[in-house]
């Protein structure tokens, strides 16, 4: 019990510092570096939630595919623009990231706030589950039933994401060609 | 246990993250960066939701077309700023301020 919440403890501290870490610095490919960890950080966090094929899921397709996209336009984009922007930035501590800060500072408060006012553990639902045994336990085997329920419940949601997924890969193909046939 | 609501505050800090991130930054990289840090803390919600839901795995499974669906999202979202790059020389959204002709 006490490790559990070490372990999340833990998790959540490096997700969340190394988020405001890329949101912070002012070295950009520092940045897109800093942004695998807290994504690893979030796939022990799905773990812990018992989720363990969601964090496999993300694992692969985030790490594995997004970032090498973002890092792949990253080294595309030129060199001069990474110094224009970051020397620019030093020059004027500007009043719209001063704007910014207040702006999500602002929204932090109001979230916890509804969050603290909401006290999910006492949802209704939630407690049924609890009292009822619906709840995943830590032995379940949660990806043969994900499996089952993709091929039954979701299946047109299934389908739909895949006709999606291809429509995007072909529009991605189409935006990025050569433009003389445009 | 871990409590609902501790993954909860997590998320909304990541959020908050990211929605910083969204208003200041000057690179569209990283304005995709904050999209996806919001994207991720709606999916840890769902997740530690879904806990609750052994039958019909509701939260997993919508967790699992999000990330599908920010895979996709951001597939276009890096044509786009390729060809941007292209014809602007810059990825600065404050800068991009012309139409095509």
């Amino acid at each position: 019990m006490t490790m559990l919440r070490v372990l999340f403890y833990a998790m959540s501290f490096i997700a969340l510092a190394s988020a405001i870490f890329v949101a912070s610095t002012k070295n950009l490919v520092r940045s897109v570096f800093m942004f695998f960890v807290t994504l690893f950080a979030l796939a022990g966090l799905y773990v812990l939630a018992l989720a363990d094929f969601v964090a496999i899921t993300q694992i692969v397709i985030y790490v594995g595919g997004i970032l090498v996209l973002i890092l792949f336009a990253f080294m595309l984009s030129g060199k001069e623009n990474l110094n224009y922007i970051s020397t620019r930035q030093n020059k004027f501590i500007s009043i719209n990231k001063i704007a910014g800060f207040f702006l999500s500072a602002l929204f932090l408060v109001v979230l916890v706030n509804v969050i603290i006012k909401i006290d999910a553990n006492n949802l209704d639902w939630v407690k049924r589950s609890v009292s009822g045994k619906t709840d995943i336990q830590p032995d379940a085997n949660v990806t043969e039933n994900i499996g089952v329920n993709l091929m039954t419940t979701y299946l047109l949601p299934f389908e739909v994401i895949s006709i999606l997924l291809m429509i995007a890969l072909i529009g991605a193909a189409h935006l990025s060609r050569k433009e003389q046939s445009a | 246990m871990i409590s609902l609501t501790d993954f909860m505050i997590v998320s909304a800090v990541l959020f908050c993250v990211g929605l910083y991130m969204i208003v200041t930054k000057q690179n569209a990289i990283q304005i995709l960066i904050g999209i996806e840090l919001m994207l991720n803390a709606a999916i840890l919600n769902l997740v530690a939701f879904g806990r609750y839901d052994r039958f019909n795995n509701g939260g997993q499974m919508f967790a699992l077309f999000a990330i599908v669906l920010a895979a996709a999202t951001t597939a276009v979202a890096l044509a786009i700023i390729l060809n941007v790059y292209k014809r602007y020389k810059t990825i600065d959204p404050g800068r991009v301020d012309n139409l095509k002709d």
